[in-house]
């Protein structure tokens, strides 16, 4: 008997129990399943939800390979010193180490363990208790976590706070596609919250400089975005922040490798290339006002905000998470907006804000978090006078008949 | 003034075994069925009893809700079964034929020197009026309100559907009194959509005569009244299909009700994809068998394959249908499938689906899911095939949460369940939008009527 027959049979013996969910969830991993069109078209689409989930999933693996690597090259600048050299090609070469990928890989995959076995095992819960299938929501939302949390968080921690984010931020909404915040941010500023210490500062960044504070091998490791907020003078250039040669979360440092992911999820039509171009357009005005009101001298060098704010408008989009946030976050269709003019809005309203946030909070440095989840919660809204016109333009068309 | 309807979004789904221009004779039925489930809405009151001899065109059974509407048999013969399922409802009156067919004799008629409500009357006693069909809520039309028009589509975009030119060929006179016929039911304007000005139906007078053009769904009637002349709440349009005209016509011409069409009977199972002659509530067996039927697990389907219903082999041709498919059943599991690369079936995105590689290439779909019934999620991508002026997952939402005054602001009174086949063609969560759409409505029709 081949493998497809036996599941088959234990398929059978499964149906209508409890735990049923729990199997088809193993099951309709190996195989597509058999299931025919009862009512309606009777033929389909090839694309199911898994697939589309494993989509951007694909998308996010070459930023989870860079992170690895650059893990451990944050650790090998940091303790031999940043050598004399500048150009990608120089970088490279001491990049892409086994070392390198040996001590990032250590940090990186017990992340995307933890962040996986504990959604799956809730997700899982709360489909048997439920009696519906097991959603595939959280394949994405499992990838994205590791991505956006710096790479020395203790793991319990990382466990807690996906126990939160799937439970308070999903499942009390009724599970997948029902959800207002976006569930991977929901755990994120979670964290950020709870844990401020391991979130933000400049000890997180690179692997071990928590433990080495203090002593004689201190080091730091600073995000650009910290280092602009401390109006300290920036170690790295744009272009290293471009290709990714930087401190940060594990996964958001490499730029191209974002764009590598947004031209992936575009082309396959996943994402909706309005919010992406629209985000950019919000950070780019947005940045722009920030630089005219230094050339006007109205902010001077003494304030707070002078550093974040004569950063040229552009270079918003390379430092920080900004280019993962809008690429990977702000296009999840579930808590993004759903209508095509209501996804502009979002999207130069994500960026918009984000690039705000930035300059006056320089407490809370990565603003593209905050934008998202707070236009998560104004996506409804622009839906609804996006819907509206179109109802209004109903009516006008029945009072012009009447008149 | 005649408006070209022309539209950009859509999505032709290419499939094998698309009917070849050749037209066979089917094999005579012993039995005609008239199911009354094919008239959607239809609470069926016998008027023929097992053992009544009926001719050709005389009633079987009338409606519950309109005792005018009478629904008759397509041949002479005896009523010899009234099949009945759950609580004794009515699945299904089973005529058997007589050899030497006779025609119930309805008289022939002028049609230019009667009026419209002796078209009426007309239409309603010889068993005619459910080919009548209306929007809002696409059920058989009420014959006591008037309506703003009256719409036909003579061009049918569904994957592997009739070719309604091909079809209509040598029927312009029944056309032009089918047609002439209608135009004195409305106030308005009958309006009549072609493919191409060499259709059968471009040369009819007493309509305006669109051109269409472009993917499916451009010949379902919704798209075609949304480009022209939308429906607004409390408006009715009514529709015809093209084939129903002919039928129509002769009963006008000829006073006889002749129930022949020609069905188009395709998709990929089937061995010679062809048309057939065959009459409405004919045994499918008597055509489906002689085209010839790959394999043994298949699904028949009255209809096309967006729209159509599943039929038993041993079941009958249903009332309203051009189109005949045959398609394999995908009951089976495919390792791996919801991950690997997939080039053998038609995808809207290109997420590892290369359909968007060969847009010429014809497929051969079977009839899986590909996935799971999920929740919505992915947004975006119904708009991509929907050309109506509304939004379609705003709308299926509030259909689904039967909110009344929504559906009514998002458009509910323009659509039918048809135009959501697409829709639901393309859906990633594997909702049944049809479904969806004719329990909304049907509420609808309940609620505010």
């Amino acid at each position: 008997m081949s493998l497809k027959d036996k599941l088959h049979n234990i398929k059978e013996q499964y149906k209508g129990k409890k735990m049923a969910p729990a199997f088809n969830a193993i099951h309709t991993f190996l195989y597509l399943p058999n299931e025919t069109t009862h009512s309606g078209a009777h033929v389909r689409g090839a694309d199911d939800l898994k697939r589309t989930m494993n989509m951007v999933i694909l998308a996010m693996v070459p930023c989870l390979i860079w992170g690895m690597f650059n893990a451990g090259y944050q650790v090998t600048i940091a303790e031999n010193g940043k050598p004399e050299f500048l150009s990608f090609f120089d970088h490279l070469q001491y990049f892409f180490t086994v070392d390198n990928l040996l001590v990032g890989a250590v940090k990186v995959l017990p992340l995307v363990i933890v962040s996986y076995l504990v959604g799956l095992a809730i997700e899982f819960v709360f489909a048997v208790i439920k009696g519906h299938e097991v959603e595939e929501g959280y394949l994405v939302t499992g990838m994205l976590v590791p991505l956006i949390v710096p790479v020395d968080l203790p793991l319990w921690m990382l466990a807690v706070a996906v126990a939160f984010g799937v439970v308070i931020g999903k499942e009390v909404f009724g599970g997948t596609g029902m959800n207002i915040l976006n569930p991977a941010l929901t755990i994120r500023a979670f964290l950020f919250f709870a844990y401020p210490t391991w979130m933000s500062g400049d000890k997180v960044w690179v692997h071990g400089a928590k433990e080495v504070a203090g002593t004689a091998d201190a080091y730091s490791g600073e995000t650009m975005l910290g280092m602009l907020a401390q109006k300290k003078e920036l170690a790295y250039g744009i272009d290293e922040a471009f290709f990714g040669f930087i401190p940060g979360s594990v996964g958001e440092t490499s730029t191209l490798l974002v764009l590598v992911g947004a031209a992936i999820l575009i082309f396959s039509k996943i994402a909706s290339w309005r919010i992406i171009l629209s985000g950019v357009i919000g950070a780019l005005v947005m940045g722009l006002v920030f630089n005219f009101v230094i050339t006007q001298g109205w902010i001077t060098e003494g304030s707070k905000f002078y550093a974040l704010m004569s950063l040229p408008f552009w270079q918003h989009l390379v430092i920080g998470g900004f280019a993962f946030g809008i690429t990977f976050m702000a296009t999840d269709p579930v808590s993004g907006a759903q209508t095509n003019k209501g996804k502009i809005w979002y999207g130069f309203l994500c960026g918009f804000f984000a690039v705000m946030i930035r300059v006056f909070n320089p407490a809370y440095p990565e603003g593209i978090m905050l934008a998202i989840l707070l236009m998560n919660v104004f996506a409804p809204t622009i839906d609804h006078y996006v819907v509206q016109a179109n109802v209004a333009k109903r009516m006008k068309r029945l009072k012009v008949k009447a008149a | 003034m005649s408006k070209d309807i022309r539209i950009k979004k859509g999505l032709d789904i290419n499939l094998v075994g698309a009917a070849e221009k050749s037209t066979a004779s089917a094999v005579k039925s012993n039995t005609y069925a008239i199911c009354p489930d094919d008239f959607h809405g239809v609470t069926p009151k016998v008027i023929a009893k097992v053992g009544t001899e009926v001719k050709a065109g005389s009633p079987l059974f009338y409606s519950k809700s309109n005792d005018q509407i009478l629904f008759n048999s397509p041949v002479s013969g005896e009523v010899v079964e009234i099949v009945r399922g759950a609580k004794r409802k009515i699945l299904s009156f089973k005529v058997l034929a007589d050899s030497d067919q006779q025609f119930h004799d309805f008289g022939s008629k002028d049609v230019n020197a009667l009026s419209g409500d002796e078209i009426k009357t007309h239409l309603l006693a010889s068993g005619c009026w459910p080919f009548v069909k209306q929007r809002p809520y696409d059920v058989i039309a009420n014959p006591d309100v008037a309506p703003k028009a009256i719409f036909i589509s003579g061009y049918n975009s569904a994957p592997l559907a009739a070719d309604l030119d091909y079809v209509l060929t040598g029927k312009e006179q029944e056309l032009e009194a089918a047609v002439t016929a209608l135009s004195k039911l409305t106030p308005g304007k009958v309006h009549v959509s072609v493919q191409s000005q060499g259709s059968p139906l471009a040369k009819v007078s007493n309509a305006e005569i669109h051109t269409v053009s472009g993917p499916h769904p451009v010949g379902n009637v919704s798209t075609q009244i949304a480009k022209v002349d939308p429906i607004n709440k409390g408006e009715v349009v009514w529709t015809v299909s093209a084939q129903d005209l002919v039928i129509i016509g002769e009963l006008l011409l000829t006073g006889k009700y002749n129930a022949t069409r020609k069905i188009a009977v395709v998709g990929s199972s089937v061995k010679t994809p062809k048309y057939y002659e065959a009459k409405i509530g004919a045994e499918v067996s008597t055509f489906a068998y002689d085209a010839g039927v790959n394999g043994d697990n298949v699904r028949m389907i009255n209809g096309n394959v967006l729209t159509g219903k599943t039929i038993a082999p041993d079941g009958h041709l249903a009332s309203s249908v051009d189109t005949f498919s045959i398609i394999p059943e995908g009951d089976d599991y495919e390792f791996f499938g919801w991950n690997k690369p997939v080039f053998n079936k038609i995808s809207y995105s290109r997420a590892l689906t290369f359909s968007w590689l060969f847009p010429k290439k014809k497929y051969d779909l079977n009839t899986n899911t590909n996935g799971e019934h999920r929740a919505f999620v992915v947004t975006g991508n119904y708009e991509e095939v929907f050309p109506l002026d509304i939004y379609p997952m705003q709308l299926l939402k509030a259909f689904t949460y039967q909110d009344l005054d929504e559906m009514e602001k998002l458009g509910a009174y323009e659509v039918a369940p048809e135009d959501f086949a697409l829709t639901e063609f393309v859906c990633v969560s594997k909702q049944n939008h049809q479904d969806i759409v004719r329990e909304g409505l049907d509420l609808m029709l309940k609620e505010i009527g």
